[in-house]
């Protein structure tokens, strides 16, 4: 299942791809890209398992950048 | 600005005005008298003022192990400042980093803003008729098959067959294209262009999601993950680059004292090392210098899919083109009628009797020419695939095709080449005459090539199924470098591979088609180029660039434009690290303070920034 998400707060661009690399390594991730420009979160993962992976990307962003949120709503 | 950015220029008023009290208090000899944690505090008030969000945010990366973050490392200089007695200079960097940050956070969203708008041509909902009458709701709702209205002045939101009414279309959001173009009943219509002023009734062909304004948009969003080698670099660059210069700072702290070196001297050079230790310069402005190239491509009508088609289009040395629909119009028509013992009247009614069943753009051309409804009591009629017609006519038998179907059936036929198509007629075993059909040249296509050429294409070639003749007088307007005729669609592959062969490793090779029969020769080219595709997903699948309409003059177009986003990428790349190594030189050496490494930090990617900006404006 692959979905699209907007990054709140996303304001440093080298945290986004550390971000990127944090949730690639996320089991059940197939495929992710942070744009930081467009502030956006493509994420292609397992699709039972997707709520779950949505929140440890969260989890992952939130250590790397604090202020930093995937908008899921 | 918005809220925050608002909340920190206030900030960094209010520290500003306290740090210029302190140090007039300072040279006024005030300071002296007071006791050194005295000191200490009266400017720990304007520190904590201006970084106390670095300090949070320092405070949490710790926390989380990310010892490589910028607000740590600027936290631990600081500090650093303050234990060597430098508080001016602690409050100074501090207040020079935020002012720098909210620059370049400012730029940023000014970038963001731009590409939003040019993003923009994404349509907010779609009529859709229903029982109840029209209903206006999301374009994502709207299902195949179904009906809505498009008013006038509004944006097609999908891709569609028009049912009912006729219009003018404006294309340029998808072409660049500003003449409008006419559009009536039964033909398609592709979404993102702008209906002119009647009311169409469209039958949606296609789901949002599948419909041209959707692909054109996933394509321009997902151009960054098609990165340039330039692009990847920098990110490999930065993953290490933070490391190494946090390192450094501290090898140039202990090696020095533990050699017997002053403490207060070597850590003032050493927090330099840590207030240049972030690539911001570098991981924003390159991705953003790309995306503008790519963003005003696409406000041109030329969709580049990666950033990486756009380096590989800034090195390109030859091109090859495909001829029919490309060089030139891919419109036949007769260009010259030669009867032998008739008159060219009955002459065209013979040929376009046998032709008039045929869908071949030749055969169409012929019925065309005659301009009548053929009515000869024609019998046994049969199409020979790459050959002609044969029919029968009053027990004659009529052959209408070229060469090799005169020589199938032993019929002699006048010497001699010409550079058109030439379709014969016989009657009985005997040619009565012969019809040219050429294909003109696009007009500007000679103007575009030699434009070309000015960018720095060194070979022009062509590739076409097309007999010798024909290729060779499409290639001697244009003045081509080369032309190879006659191939199969295979045979066109491996003349590809053989030019591939031919050019210099570091130079690429674009191939120029219609998308439709040649995708094997696109997807096999450096740099595949589409034309003519709006609405074609085949071309859009198979090329690295597509030219939404048939114009060649954007080749050049788009070629400077590649030119133009290397030269701004290179020359950011350049600058930062340039000014980042010297200012780092002068700092282990002693000579630079902590004002320039901040401004080789923030100062620098604002620069850069603004460098790569240059590609959003409208040109």
């Amino acid at each position: 299942m692959k979905k699209k998400f907007k990054l709140d707060e996303l304001d440093c661009a080298v945290c986004g791809a550390k971000m990127e690399d944090a949730i690639r390594k996320i089991p059940g991730v197939n495929d992710v890209q942070v744009n930081f420009l467009l502030q956006k979160l493509t994420l292609d993962a397992d699709g039972a398992r997707f709520d779950e992976i949505v929140r440890l990307a969260q989890a992952a962003c939130a250590k790397i950048e604090p202020d930093c949120k995937i908008v899921t709503a | 600005m918005n809220q925050k950015q608002k909340k920190t220029l206030w900030r960094i008023l209010a520290t500003a005005a306290l740090f210029a009290v302190l140090e007039v208090l300072r040279h006024l000899g005030v300071m002296d008298r007071f006791p050194v944690w005295a000191v200490i505090g009266c400017y720990l008030v304007p520190y904590l003022l201006i970084s106390y969000d670095v300090i949070r945010k320092a405070a949490l990366n710790i926390r989380s192990g990310e010892i490589f973050d910028e607000n740590l490392l600027m936290f631990i200089a600081t500090v650093a400042a303050f234990a060597i007695g430098a508080y001016d200079e602690a409050l100074a960097v501090m207040l020079f980093y935020q002012v720098g940050e909210l620059f370049q956070k400012i730029a940023v969203g000014r970038s963001r803003a731009s590409i939003k708008a040019l993003l923009e041509i994404v349509p907010q909902y779609a009529n859709l008729e229903t029982d109840a009458g029209v209903a206006r709701v999301d374009p994502d709702d709207v299902a195949v098959g179904q009906t809505i209205i498009v008013k006038p002045g509004e944006r097609v939101p999908l891709d569609g067959v028009v049912l009912e009414g006729s219009s003018l279309l404006n294309t340029a959001a998808l072409t660049g294209e500003s003449l409008p173009r006419p559009i009536d009943r039964g033909e398609t219509i592709v979404s993102g262009c702008i209906n002119g002023d009647g009311t169409l009734r469209v039958q949606v062909t296609k789901a949002f999601e599948d419909s041209t304004v959707s692909k054109i948009l996933e394509l321009v969003e997902n151009a960054s993950s098609k990165k340039a080698k330039t692009e990847a670099f920098i990110t490999r660059f930065a993953k290490v680059y933070t490391p190494v210069v946090t390192l450094a700072a501290v090898l140039l702290f202990l090696i020095p004292v533990l050699c017997g070196g002053l403490w207060s001297d070597w850590l003032r050079r050493a927090c330099i090392f840590l207030v240049i230790s972030c690539p911001c310069a570098l991981v924003i402005s390159v991705p953003l210098g790309f995306f503008g190239g790519i963003g005003a491509a696409s406000r041109k009508g030329v969709l580049v899919k990666g950033s990486n088609d756009l380096e590989n289009l800034s090195k390109l040395s030859m091109m090859v083109f495909d001829k029919t629909g490309t060089l030139t119009e891919g419109a036949f028509h007769v260009s010259a009628v030669h009867p032998v013992g008739m008159d060219d009247e009955t002459l065209l009614s013979l040929a376009a009797a046998a032709e008039s069943g045929s869908n071949h753009p030749i055969a169409k051309s012929i019925v065309a020419a005659y301009g009548k409804t053929p009515d000869l009591p024609l019998k046994n009629l049969r199409e020979l695939p790459g050959h002609g017609v044969c029919a029968e006519l009053d027990g004659k038998a009529l052959l209408v095709g070229n060469e090799r179907l005169m020589r199938q059936f032993s019929v002699e036929i006048p010497a001699g080449e010409s550079g058109a198509t030439v379709v014969f007629v016989a009657l009985g075993g005997v040619c009565c005459g012969e019809i040219s059909i050429s294909d003109t040249v696009k007009p500007g296509a000679k103007q575009s090539l030699d434009a070309l050429r000015q960018n720095g294409v060194r070979s022009l070639s062509m590739l076409t199924g097309d007999r010798k003749a024909v290729g060779q007088s499409v290639a001697d307007a244009l003045g081509l470098d080369a032309v190879y005729t006659d191939l199969l669609p295979a045979q066109k592959v491996e003349q590809l591979e053989a030019l591939l062969a031919q050019k210099d490793s570091d130079a690429t090779l674009a191939y120029v088609g219609d998308g439709i029969n040649d995708a094997p020769v696109l997807a096999r080219a450096d740099i595949g180029v589409a034309m003519g595709s709006m609405g074609s997903d085949a071309a859009i699948e198979a090329a690295d660039v597509v030219i939404m309409d048939d114009d060649l003059s954007k080749l050049p177009c788009v070629l400077r434009l590649a030119k133009k986003t290397m030269r701004i990428v290179k020359e950011n790349i350049v600058f930062a690290l340039a000014v980042k190594a010297v200012v780092m030189l002068l700092g282990a050496c002693g000579v630079a303070n902590m004002w320039l490494a901040v401004f080789a930090d923030v100062g620098v990617s604002i620069l850069a920034i603004l460098n790569s900006m240059r590609m959003m404006k409208k040109s």
